[in-house]
């Protein structure tokens, strides 16, 4: 049946994605080590994570094969995160125990 | 015979399946959805805590351990694709040989998780209080690793049940693939723990 989906696969693409999954992954620890602020040190790490996860969905995954599945995954998960986002910046209130008007006062 | 003349005529009310794929393995995707939702509730609120915590420790102070346990659980991916490759190609001992491999792994990688956990443990790391700074960190990160290495347990344990099952003829390749699927997403998931939890909070 999975034959049937149109499901391509190929260890020699494995293991290309493979390498550069692992390639990402050790660029990460090299950040890790490099003389940057904190913020910045973040948002690469956070990027190149969604760089090798993007890979992990696409090809280990198989999303590539399925483009309306693709479409379902990634726009219920960017919701999620905006909407967790929004969450975020309400908790600093939470934290300080003050309404809206009287934060930053 | 077509589908058709087997559902007696009635394949045509039927609903097609979501996104073309079979029932199980939409099942699976929701489930991933949904467990991915869980853990970006966890890790937003890690860093939302992280952020607004002043004293946050640092206390890795080597990156070997992570760095072998990334490895091992990237290359276990590639290990259930060979699997998944060798089930499509009807190669069944092949198939389940891959399997196993990747659940060695999977073993392999929560029990330098497990070292790990015990170390920051005898260094005096509990839930509630370490030696470094806010208590949070300790809560935070067995928590998340926690969370995870309860994922990894699950997909050794399912990799095999599914594996000898599939060997015995009771399961069929879509099985594996679903399971695969479980795999690849514990792999997923450790793509962000390592960064946010691990490679910010170095020691230097």
């Amino acid at each position: 049946m999975a034959m049937a989906e149109g499901h391509k696969s190929g260890a020699g693409r494995y293991m290309t994605v493979y390498i550069l999954i692992l390639a990402i992954a050790a660029l990460q620890f090299v950040i890790a080590y490099s003389n940057i602020t904190g913020p910045q040190m973040f948002a690469r790490m956070l990027i190149l994570a969604v760089v090798e996860a993007a890979l992990a969905l696409l090809f280990f995954m198989h999303l590539s094969d399925n483009h309306g599945l693709l479409w379902f995954v990634v726009i219920f998960t960017v919701f999620v995160l905006l909407a967790m986002q929004y969450g975020w910046t309400d908790s600093f209130r939470e934290l300080l125990g003050a309404p809206w008007a009287k934060v930053g006062s | 015979m077509s589908h058709a003349d087997t559902m007696g005529g009635h394949a045509q009310v039927m609903e097609k399946p979501a996104f073309a794929i079979p029932a199980k393995k939409m099942a699976m995707w929701l489930f991933i959805i949904a467990d991915s939702a869980t853990f970006a509730g966890c890790l937003v609120a890690y860093g939302f805590l992280r952020n607004a915590t002043p004293d946050w420790p640092r206390p890795f102070h080597s990156i070997v351990n992570v760095a072998i346990m990334t490895f091992i659980l990237l290359t276990s991916s590639l290990t259930m694709l060979f699997a998944l490759d060798a089930a499509k190609a009807g190669d069944k001992a092949g198939a389940f040989r891959w399997t196993l491999i990747t659940a060695a792994a999977g073993a392999l990688f929560a029990i330098l998780h497990i070292r790990e956990w015990l170390g920051l443990i005898g260094e005096g790391m509990t839930l509630l209080k370490n030696p470094w700074g806010t208590g949070l960190f300790g809560a935070a990160f067995y928590s998340i690793t926690g969370l995870h290495l309860l994922h990894v347990t699950c997909g050794i344990i399912a990799l095999v049940a599914v594996g000898i099952r599939y060997k015995g003829g009771r399961y069929n390749a879509d099985d594996l693939e679903i399971t695969g699927l479980y795999w690849h997403f514990v792999d997923l998931v450790w793509m962000f723990v390592v960064p946010l939890v691990y490679l910010l909070n170095l020691g230097h």
